[in-house]
């Protein structure tokens, strides 16, 4: 009868003590929600699509929350959620300034060198695996292995000549092959500013001269050239400030690398 | 010394996943990256430490003394089951963003057969010393994490490989779980106890 009693006891005495101290615990390290939270779920679609290249409606409004999306962020709801999120938000809503990815190599496959030739799969993340990170000499340009070709939904990706080249009119900016490449060489630049740097290695300049043709040497011509101020190079290599870029295309002009293109 | 022979024992030679076959579950669930593998390791680590420490004074402050041992299991259940709320608790409010990346698999620790497991064997084999029950929680632990973010590296380069359709997803993910498990044969006799 005591075993009885006693088993009870203690298994029901720890139960209780170990709800008192969750409860104690839910009040000690409760997490405010801000309202405003709920609001934006709702004025999302809720679809959970993924288009806006969040894991879903919540999580979407929890990064327009937090500032680290813009309201108009999802594809979806179009102006009317945007419209709906931005009269929560108490800011106004400007239409996005559309974007288009850009592959930051031009090293194709007569004007790069190579250290042997890759035969194998057609994805870059295999041929990545191999010696020195694939078969090109330069370690930080496009692998030619379409991958982003493989995962662009809208088939704006070609790959030409060994490298991969974006139609800039059919890119929405998903940022699909951003992801997706594994030398992390593609970016989303502003539509009209087509004045880039096509180029993402960080070798010193005679190592760019021995591995590509069309390779950034860090020279600095650039920016010494651009009176607007736009170009910098940074950590060896070159890029564009497209807020500040007028276009003028004088950088591209005077690169001796021809590795600006316009 | 003693202590770091029954570390490396559970760490190596009695690795909880690869020779006990504990804690399967999230070794094939959560494996597909390392970094959410690693996460999830640290995660069970965490739960496993304080998980041998309090069922240790549970056991002998409470169970033994009042003579009801035949209820370890209740016991056991309940204390892991409050500590992994706890531990979601702490982890929501002080790193949003690790509660974010370990998502659905903390809760999952709850019903993680490795943590059940780890304070059963201490208590079947090291109840009479704390440190060592601590200790070997701990261990099994690493030996998890170390299995979970091998075989996680393992399935990330597994993914480019040209696999036959009938093998593709967890058919070849199992096959090379076996073959790692009598990889870790290799370490049967290299610590004795």
């Amino acid at each position: 009868m005591s075993t009885i009693l006693l088993s009870v006891l203690a298994l029901g005495g720890m139960g209780l003590l170990f709800g008192v101290g969750l409860s104690y615990a839910g009040i000690m390290f409760k997490v405010e929600e801000d309202p405003r939270l709920g609001e934006i779920k709702d004025a999302l679609p809720g679809a959970n699509c993924g288009g806006c290249g969040y894991a879903g409606c919540a999580a979407l409004a929890e990064a327009i929350l937090a500032g680290t999306a813009a309201p108009n962020a999802c594809p979806v709801g179009g102006e009317a959620s945007a419209k709906a999120i931005g009269a929560i938000l108490g800011v106004e809503v400007t239409v996005q300034e559309r974007q288009c990815a850009f592959v930051k190599c031009g090293g194709d496959r007569n004007k790069s060198s190579f250290r042997y030739t890759y035969q194998g799969l057609n994805s870059c993340g295999a041929a990545m695996q191999l010696a020195a990170g694939g078969a090109k000499n330069c370690a930080y340009g496009c692998l030619g292995g379409g991958s982003c070709e493989a995962v662009c939904a809208f088939g704006a990706i070609s790959m030409v000549n060994g490298i991969a080249l974006v139609d800039n009119e059919k890119c929405t900016a998903c940022g699909k092959c951003v992801k997706e490449c594994p030398k992390k060489i593609i970016e989303l630049a502003p539509y009209k500013n087509k004045t880039r740097v096509a180029c993402s290695s960080r070798d010193n300049g005679k190592t760019v001269r021995a591995n590509c043709t069309v390779g950034c040497i860090a020279c600095k011509i650039c920016e010494k050239n651009c009176e607007y101020g736009a170009v910098h190079v940074n950590e060896l290599l070159a890029a564009v400030d497209y807020e500040k870029c007028t276009q003028c295309n004088v950088c591209a002009e005077k690169c001796p690398m021809k590795c600006i293109v316009k | 010394m003693q202590v770091i022979l029954i570390f490396l024992s559970a760490v190596l030679v009695n690795n909880f996943v690869m020779s006990r076959f504990l804690g399967i579950c999230p070794f094939l669930g959560v494996s597909k990256k390392v970094e959410t593998a690693f996460g999830m390791g640290v995660a069970v680590t965490f739960v496993m430490a304080l998980a041998s420490a309090v069922t240790f004074l549970v056991y002998n402050f409470i169970l033994v003394k009042l003579e009801i041992t035949y209820l370890y299991n209740i016991a056991f259940i309940l204390i892991i089951a409050g500590l992994v709320q706890l531990v979601e608790m702490y982890l929501k409010k002080s790193s949003p963003t690790l509660y974010q990346a370990l998502g659905i698999y903390l809760p999952l620790i709850t019903t993680n057969c490795a943590v059940l497991g780890v304070t059963v064997l201490n208590m079947e084999n090291y109840s009479d010393s704390f440190l060592t029950s601590v200790v070997h929680g701990v261990g099994a632990a690493v030996g998890f994490t170390l299995a979970i973010v091998l075989f996680a590296g393992i399935r990330e380069r597994m993914e480019h490989n040209n696999i036959p359709a009938a093998f593709k997803g967890f058919p070849i993910a199992l096959i090379t779980a076996g073959l790692m498990s009598i990889a870790f044969l290799g370490f049967t006799g290299l610590i004795r106890l």
